[in-house]
């Protein structure tokens, strides 16, 4: 069990994601940055869905109720135990009475927004429809369908092996940048309505670095530049959406749809972040810049495969160590 | 959508969207929910998700290729045979105008009727459910009257509560619970449209119809 002693807001418990849950108009929700909460509980040996708390607004600090092993991984936080730094992406123990501290991310060798705490065992939620995210909208799932409040006991499952502490990954930030021109890029496949834009409109789409506004949230990331407008208006039947789908309202400045999008919309889609890069922009901080890298579907694919051979690694080494450790 | 075959895009690496050809309608809706439960026992989709003519299919893993999955899906359009639904009749009473329809003088203002005139338009037809989306519980709705069509707003708003009833474009619908939305809102009306702990956790289904009523027009 933990408690929260502080948090700025918007922290919720959050897994992979619910899937599946669509046609009733439920969305998909789960982590922001998925290869962030899958190599926390890499770390921890647990089952890579489970659950973690996702942070976002800093500081953020919890007490440890009784011991417990746990991981931070995805921004660089300046985590401290008891006052003690802790090195980013590691796994530790904490004793009963532990306080750990989270600051305001770190922009310095990796530039990240967000956080996840991640319990040996996992957050022990009830999954609602298939998963323990939290959805704000519907309000369930997580703690109550709500963030996390000052005074929140958090439970966590027990973990089903020993847990061993003291070692870390190589954030994937590091070992798979991706930039264009020294500025931050996800890759994205144009979508169905691409071809309706602007000749110019669709240039100064792959040419422009875009600002993440402060009206970015996890429902969507509201950018900011050249305005993108079609050759001719465009209404559109309502249909299912995914996040990663840039929709550009007639406004002409594009919202990038995240996890907490709705399942279905009808805005013009000019592009889609593919589903492998979407980490990198959930990780994006508000008022940084981002470009958007044309791809196809093979090489698509490839950065799927990417991102599964690094937690294969992940997993490889995190193997290994408990192998040397637990034979001495 | 205009032309005779169905269009298929993609929605990254995530899913395909398959737009049916023709005028939104019913009967192009039957067939929608057809082709949405045979594609959902392929073993490469996860989930047909109906939209207004359209169906979304979600890939149950990355597929290497894409021909195949949307040659199948071609293939099941053409044979797929409408399912006419016969669903259940829920009243919903509405009070058009006033605090709870803040965006009805931007309807009056595009459409040149007066806000009267607009209620009675909007509660004239009985409504057939033909998908769920936007969020838990949410039911886009066939069979608006066209001269009350209205586009989206520029800027979505950032909060709108559960019960607004609105118009986006060519559609109408009643949100189930407090969110952004980019429709304009012209009423509002009470009913729980979703609990997660039900199965199906939403109240309506494909096929289900809804008859509003007016309840009070503020001028």
């Amino acid at each position: 069990m933990i408690e929260v002693v502080s948090t700025g807001g918007l922290a919720t418990v959050q897994d992979l994601g619910r899937r599946g849950t669509q046609k009733w108009g439920v969305g998909v929700s789960g982590a922001m940055d998925d290869l962030a909460l899958s190599s926390g509980n890499i770390l921890l040996g647990n089952a890579e869905n489970a659950a973690a708390i996702e942070i976002q607004i800093f500081p953020f600090q919890v007490r440890f109720l009784q011991d417990c092993a746990f991981a931070v991984t995805g921004a660089d936080c300046g985590a401290t135990l008891d006052t003690v730094p802790l090195p980013p992406w590691w796994v530790q123990r904490a004793k009963a009475g532990g306080l750990l501290h989270l600051g305001v991310p770190l922009q310095g060798r990796w530039k990240a927004s967000r956080a996840y705490l991640c319990l040996a065992g996992g957050i022990d939620v009830p999954p609602v429809l298939g998963s323990r995210s939290t959805q704000l909208r519907g309000a369930f799932g997580g703690i109550e369908g709500r963030a996390l409040r000052v005074g929140d006991k958090i439970a966590h499952a027990s973990a089903t092996a020993p847990v061993l502490t003291g070692f870390g990954l190589c954030p994937p930030a590091l070992s798979m940048p991706l930039t264009v021109d020294e500025v931050p890029a996800v890759r994205v496949l144009p979508a169905a309505e691409y071809e309706a834009y602007t000749q110019s409109s669709r240039e100064s789409f792959w040419r422009q670095p875009w600002k993440i506004t402060p009206q970015s949230d996890r429902y969507g990331f509201r950018l900011e530049g050249e305005p993108l407008m079609p050759s001719a208006p465009i209404e559109l039947r309502s249909h299912g959406i995914v996040p990663g789908v840039i929709q550009v309202p007639p406004s002409g400045q594009p919202i990038v749809q995240m996890r907490d999008a709705q399942p279905s919309g009808g805005y013009p889609k000019i592009a889609t972040v593919i589903e492998a890069d979407l980490w990198r922009l959930g990780q994006a901080p508000i008022g940084s810049r981002v470009r958007f890298l044309q791809t196809s579907w093979d090489e698509a694919v490839l950065a799927s495969q990417a991102n599964s051979r690094w937690l294969a690694e992940a997993r490889r080494l995190a193997g290994l160590y408990r192998e040397r450790v637990g034979a001495r | 959508m205009t032309g005779d075959s169905p269009r298929i895009t993609l929605l990254g690496t995530s899913a395909l969207l398959f737009d049916a050809p023709g005028e939104v309608g019913l009967i192009t809706q039957q067939r929608i929910w057809a082709l949405a439960l045979e594609a959902e026992r392929w073993p490469e989709i996860s989930e047909a998700v109906p939209g207004m003519n359209n169906l979304m299919v979600g890939f149950s893993q990355l597929p290497q290729r894409l021909d195949q999955i949307e040659a199948r899906l071609r293939a099941a359009w053409e044979a797929a045979a409408p399912i006419p639904v016969e669903g259940r009749l829920i009243e919903l009473p509405v009070v058009y105008g006033g605090v709870g329809g803040p965006h009805v003088n931007d309807v009056v203002a595009h459409t040149a009727l007066g806000i009267d005139e607009i209620a009675q338009i909007h509660s004239a037809p009985i409504y057939q459910v033909y998908a769920l989306g936007s969020h838990p519980g949410y039911c886009y709705l066939g069979g608006m009257d066209q001269r009350i069509a209205t586009p989206r707003r520029k800027t979505p708003a950032l909060r709108i509560p559960g019960g607004s009833v609105s118009i986006g474009g060519s559609q109408t619908g009643v949100s189930a619970s407090d969110g952004p939305s980019g429709w304009n809102t012209i009423g509002s009306t009470v009913m729980r449209f979703f609990d997660p702990m039900i199965d199906p956790p939403a109240l309506l289904r494909p096929g289900d119809c809804i008859q509003f009523t007016i309840a009070r027009v503020i001028r």
